[in-house]
């Protein structure tokens, strides 16, 4: 699982309809350090997260088993919102 | 899988009901001569592992299988702790 950091909200009216009422945020990928780091990808919300909060970001297939995703067709879920990291030196 | 040192760990309240109980590292992957080899991710443990030991993890939907008959959403899982590992 990827640490990112939300930085933006995606609106979409046409989309498939199973992504109907899902929360779409843009994240952006960050170090155990906080640092961004690789480019920026858009996320299904399925822990009611916001913009600027670091959360855990799940991709591939594994993202339609977080709650609520089951044959939604998506490839990166926010399952958790991150209240410390600690890396050892 | 990958060879990995666990670097650190990650606190999270607020998740997806089915992490609720289980341990989240942050791995560092490793070449063979135990050097950093690209970005740290975030790993679910299904082994015991703890900050400063080499394990080996598996990537994608196969990290939950651990768990089962639970399917937490995780894509990276430490499943393996290394006691020492030789290249012939």
């Amino acid at each position: 699982m990827l640490l990112a950091k939300i930085v933006g909200t995606v609106v979409a009216t046409r989309k498939d309809p199973r992504l109907v009422s899902n929360k779409l945020l843009v994240v952006r990928p960050v170090d155990p350090r906080g640092n961004a780091d690789g480019n920026y990808l858009v996320a299904v919300d399925t822990v009611d997260a916001g913009v600027g909060e670091t959360v855990l970001v799940v991709s591939g297939s594994s993202a339609r088993m977080a709650s609520g995703m089951k044959d939604v067709p998506v490839d990166a879920a926010i399952v958790g919102i991150i209240d410390a990291v600690e890396v050892a030196d | 899988m990958q060879l990995a040192r666990v670097i650190g760990d990650v606190v999270a309240t607020r998740k997806d009901e089915s992490l609720t109980g289980i341990k989240l590292l942050v791995v560092q992957p490793l070449t063979a001569d135990r050097r950093p080899s690209g970005r740290p991710l975030v790993a679910v443990d299904a082994v015991g592992a703890g900050v400063g030991e080499e394990v080996f993890f598996v990537r994608g939907k196969e990290a939950s299988f651990p768990f089962s008959p639970l399917e937490p959403p995780v894509d990276a899982g430490i499943v393996g702790i290394v006691d020492h590992w030789d290249l012939g």
